[in-house]
């Protein structure tokens, strides 16, 4: 390649990249490989209409939406594996785009191609800066999940008193504590805490359906919501024990958690100290 | 050789070398004219552990005024001009006693090691709604240690706590070690500052910016005084 052609070559991939430089993201999961691009078309087509052209959530159809949709360019998220204020992987975002959003009006699209949905989380990163010069978080270990026992349990009801998860969640996780009527997302919209007893064996939550799920969501906070992150204050087998009595609040829901304490007559034994007055949900 | 002498005088003698030369300091008062929105009383009852630390009700601090219409919680540091000094190695501290923020406005410097204390016999969550900066929220229950935290880029943080839905304040985080904030007679100082020319900015949680350009030419002290105008509402 002589000089000319050289330096023409630069200054193509130069005018390139200034014309469209925030359609150089990619987004890997597994062997996928997101191109931006193709995922700007998807999202035209099936996302535009929420999240708006510009990405801040502020689509046609948001003003009737409830909760918000999703402002990309905060690049604030709430399913994340990564620790609190961190951004979220690409798998993270993967994942939410095929999970959806129970209790919102973000579907699942698990019905879209695998490549489609890592197309649209390239695109989704080009809303927002902080791709460009942060990395996602480290994610969270979690350790294997210990026996179900009513001892997990009891512990785990301890954990939900000293950690005050009824001051929002309700003694009965019903959504209802005494700060619960308060609480705003950080866009200052109004925002209920999850309410543990509604819904059967179809029970979800928002990022999330299984035990590892529920051991992620108080570890990391949902970000850009009321919902803390526990990571500094709950030690990884303590988390275990709270994820067994969190299940224990779904009532309806067929658990291996209501199984044991069934067995054991269905109640938990919480020391009186323990049980304070004022909830909301009492 | 001699300046290096000087140099290693001043260290020794912990002094910034800027007063060898001369340093001046700029000082004033933070006021306001019309009639600031009055502050509304806390309740909280919801959280006796905290109420029972109060004898005195407890308002919002959005607008904290003094007799003759001085304004406390300003910060007034130097915008421009002074050089960005690295962070200092002393950590600032943030206080949650009686749910109340302790300072309500907490300035540092950008990279500085923030500490956040719980005082109190109840769980609060830190949340910073950071726009520049990452926004985090963490819980921390009574007991346990202080958490550790630093912000990168320069802003004007709300602080909230949604446990506890009064609970507001203000980390302002700075890209200058030259910051004061005014207090219970609305006055400020920004000493050891090497001759030359500054912006002055006052910022009020509510009221917004202000700034003042100042010089200095010697160790003299000059005053700058700031005036907002005050919401009604």
């Amino acid at each position: 390649m002589n000089v000319f052609s050289n330096r023409l070559f630069l200054n193509v991939l130069l005018a390139a990249s200034i014309a469209v430089p925030s359609l150089a993201q990619e987004a890997h999961v597994g062997d996928l490989t997101g191109n931006a691009a193709n995922g700007k078309k998807l999202y035209r087509r099936y996302c535009i209409g929420c999240h708006g052209p510009l990405g801040d959530g502020n689509g046609e159809n948001a003003a009737w939406i409830d909760p918000k949709p999703r402002d990309f360019t905060a690049a604030t998220f709430k399913c994340r594996s990564t620790p609190t204020g961190t951004l979220p992987t690409d798998q993270d975002l993967y994942n939410s785009i095929g999970r959806g959003f129970y209790n919102s009006n973000m579907p699942h699209w698990d019905a879209l191609p695998d490549q489609n949905r890592i197309d649209l989380v390239a695109y989704i990163k080009t809303f927002s800066p902080r791709w460009k010069t942060e990395k996602a978080g480290d994610p969270i270990s979690i350790p294997p999940e210990p026996a179900v026992t009513m001892q997990s349990i009891t512990h785990g009801a301890e954990l939900f008193q000293k950690m005050e998860c009824w001051k929002c969640h309700g003694q009965q996780g019903r959504g209802d504590g005494p700060s619960a009527a308060t609480l705003t997302d950080s866009k200052d919209n109004p925002i209920r805490p999850y309410n543990f007893a509604a819904g059967g064996d179809d029970s979800r939550f928002k990022c999330g359906a299984t035990n590892q799920d529920v051991y992620r969501i108080f570890i990391t906070g949902v970000d850009g919501t009321p919902m803390p992150s526990f990571a500094d204050v709950i030690q990884p087998n303590d988390a275990w024990d709270l994820v067994h009595f969190l299940r224990t609040l779904q009532t309806s829901r067929h658990s291996k958690e209501n199984d044991v304490l069934k067995a054991a007559g269905g109640k938990i034994p919480v020391k009186a100290a323990d049980a304070p007055s004022g909830s909301g949900g009492q | 050789m001699r300046t290096k002498q000087l140099f290693l005088v001043a260290s020794a003698l912990m002094v910034s070398p800027a007063l060898l030369f001369g340093a001046g300091t700029i000082s004033g008062k933070v006021t306001y004219t019309g009639t600031p929105a009055k502050q509304k009383t806390i309740d909280m009852s919801k959280e006796p552990t905290c109420a029972k630390q109060h004898t005195t009700p407890v308002t919002t601090e959005t607008v904290v005024a003094g007799p003759n219409n001085v304004l406390e919680n300003v910060v007034v540091y130097i915008s421009a001009g002074a050089d960005d000094a690295s962070a200092p190695s002393q950590a600032v501290t943030f206080t949650q006693k009686g749910c109340q923020y302790i300072p309500h406005v907490l300035a540092m410097h950008i990279g500085q090691e923030l500490k956040v204390v719980n005082d109190d016999q109840t769980s609060h969550n830190i949340h910073p709604l950071a726009k520049v900066n990452r926004e985090w929220n963490k819980s921390q229950p009574p007991g346990t240690p202080p958490l550790s935290e630093k912000f990168d880029k320069e802003e004007f943080i709300p602080v909230k706590c949604n446990v506890h839905p009064w609970m507001h304040g203000y980390f302002a985080v700075l890209k200058t070690t030259h910051y004061s904030i005014s207090g219970e007679n609305g006055g400020f100082s920004l000493p050891n500052l090497p001759p030359g020319k500054y912006t002055v900015t006052a910022w009020q949680e509510d009221y917004g910016t202000q700034t003042q350009d100042v010089t200095l030419t010697g160790n003299e002290t000059k005053t700058v005084d700031f005036s907002f105008k005050a919401k009604p509402y």
